[in-house]
């Protein structure tokens, strides 16, 4: 968004979009379940060209005692970009960007995690963008859906996202790189998929009403095919357990 | 390591396994673990490399940039190396700025890349004092296990070997490869453990470990750097004997690196 658009990109023609795929048509997406040692769970989701690892620890005392809550468990979700995963080098630690994604997932994951069961402690979610291309927090979110079922971390859906957006006037599911960049809005959509309750919500750009109700709706769709590729990913790691014993 | 009561339980067993000439994993005291070397993970990187040593995980990325030269050295390439110990790879790594362990970690990984002088900085000036190639590697430890000295050292000759100059991006002529000499050197790293040598600790015997040392080898089993850490002392003749396995292993260590990077 925002950037003007080079005259010899071409975002939509003929019913196909900058990379060849139709309007409601995903990237190709990977999840692996429980790819970390040392995190108490985890996952890896390749999405596009994104790289993503997800690792969850607790619930554990949360430190330091102060932000302890006596009825519940905070809720630590960290998003980063690693220094290498963007065309410049981005300088390492958080940056404004960084903080408001990781404050706007740490609310979305709070919503189905039964933070109740744990009182004083917190839960932390780390998502660790080591390559970027595009719609890095949905990836990032549904890592850590898939990271936090790993970890047996007791949970009332198991979150998973997806963006839509507009390019060119017309309402296409998960942005690329370059309808990112020259598009008209993207809108990164967090559900509970049993539910469709809506945890995160975004939008940058300028959609009209009836778009957004076709963005809205092609959003959840999307949530709901990467949802199933969460739980297929999640069976695998366990049909690998069984196999070991 | 805090004087918590589990770690005190566990160095009891550690220690008796040490005593009865076994380690927790079952390895010998000379046996280093399994390596794995992947390349070319990351696309926005000039070069990149994932090394798994057993269950310790790095990633290392390379990035290049244009720059201003240093004063004193005018018509030579800038090398910079960080490391973050990020919280997603261990329960004890914390957030934030980094600390003296990804410091230490870091120059030791730089010293062993810059003193060896495989990056022939001159060939990374395009004008004497104006500009130069500014390099960054960067190592992400993944997950902690153990070692991240040799897992990084390795990490990142495998990222760099495989790194290209993005000299299209800047304008600056066709991209070419990263100019580097044949013979980095490699790290093998052995920790004192109730009086035994043990090479290649995992994270339970580091963190009981009394002392470390770091011995960095060459193609012809020459010492070209060395790094001893911790509270505890060596023997001469236990250095003797590390430097010795350093060697052996470094080979081995070496073969696993050409490997990867003649792919």
């Amino acid at each position: 968004m925002g950037m003007k658009k080079p005259e010899d990109v071409i975002l939509f023609k003929n019913n196909k979009r900058i990379d060849g795929r139709k309007p409601d048509e995903l990237r190709p997406i990977k999840i692996e379940a429980g790819v970390l040692y040392r995190a108490d769970g985890s996952a890896y989701v390749e999405w596009g060209g994104n790289k993503i690892l997800a690792a969850v620890y607790g619930p554990r005392e949360a430190l330091p005692k102060h932000i302890q809550d006596p009825r519940k468990a905070i809720v630590n979700a960290r998003y980063n970009m690693a220094a290498f995963s963007v065309e410049d080098r981005k300088r390492p630690g958080p940056d404004r960007r960084s903080i408001e994604i990781s404050k706007v997932i740490s609310e979305a994951l709070e919503r189905v995690i039964l933070t109740e069961q744990f009182p004083r402690a917190s839960i932390d979610v780390n998502i660790e963008v080591l390559d970027a291309d595009a719609g890095t927090r949905c990836a990032g979110l549904t890592a850590a859906g898939v990271a936090l079922a790993d970890a047996g971390i007791p949970m009332r859906d198991i979150p998973v996202a997806c963006a839509a957006g507009k390019v060119e006037g017309k309402v296409i599911l998960d942005l690329c790189k370059e309808e990112d960049n020259y598009g008209d809005a993207d809108m990164p959509v967090a559900i509970a998929p049993l539910t469709d309750e809506i945890l995160l919500l975004q939008m940058d750009g300028h959609l009209t009403y009836e778009e957004f109700e076709k963005a809205l709706d092609l959003a959840i769709k999307g949530c709901h095919i990467v949802s199933e590729l969460q739980k297929k990913a999640l069976l695998k790691k366990y049909e690998r357990v069984l196999e070991v014993e | 390591m805090s004087s918590s009561v589990v770690p005190s339980i566990k160095k009891d067993f550690i220690y008796k396994l040490i005593s009865e000439g076994k380690r927790i994993d079952g390895r010998a005291f000379d046996e280093y673990r399994s390596i794995k070397i992947e390349t070319g993970l990351i696309r926005k990187a000039e070069g990149s490399a994932k090394v798994k040593i057993g269950n310790t995980q790095v990633l290392v990325g390379i990035k290049m940039d244009v720059g201003e030269p240093y004063p004193d050295s005018p018509d030579m390439g800038v090398l910079t190396t960080s490391a973050e110990l990020i919280p997603l790879a261990s329960p004890d790594f914390e957030a934030g700025p980094p600390g003296r362990e990804a410091i230490e970690l870091a120059r030791v990984v730089d010293r062993g890349i810059r003193e060896s002088e495989i990056i022939q900085l001159d060939k990374l000036c395009i004008e004497p004092g104006e500009k130069v190639w500014i390099m960054f590697i960067d190592i992400h430890v993944l997950d902690q296990d153990g070692n991240l000295f040799d897992a990084s050292l390795l990490a990142s000759l495998a990222a760099l070997y495989t790194s290209t100059v993005p000299a299209e991006r800047f304008e600056l002529g066709e991209n070419f490869k990263l100019p580097l000499s044949k013979d980095p050197p490699i790290s093998c790293t052995s920790v004192k453990l109730n009086n035994a040598i043990v090479i290649d600790p995992v994270l339970d015997e580091e963190e009981i470990a009394d002392a470390r040392l770091t011995v960095a080898t060459d193609k012809k089993g020459d010492i070209r750097a060395m790094q001893k850490g911790l509270s505890g002392s060596f023997t001469i003749e236990e250095v003797k004997k590390i430097i010795k396995a350093s060697i052996i292993n470094g080979k081995k260590l070496r073969e696993v690196l050409n490997k990867s990077i003649r792919g």
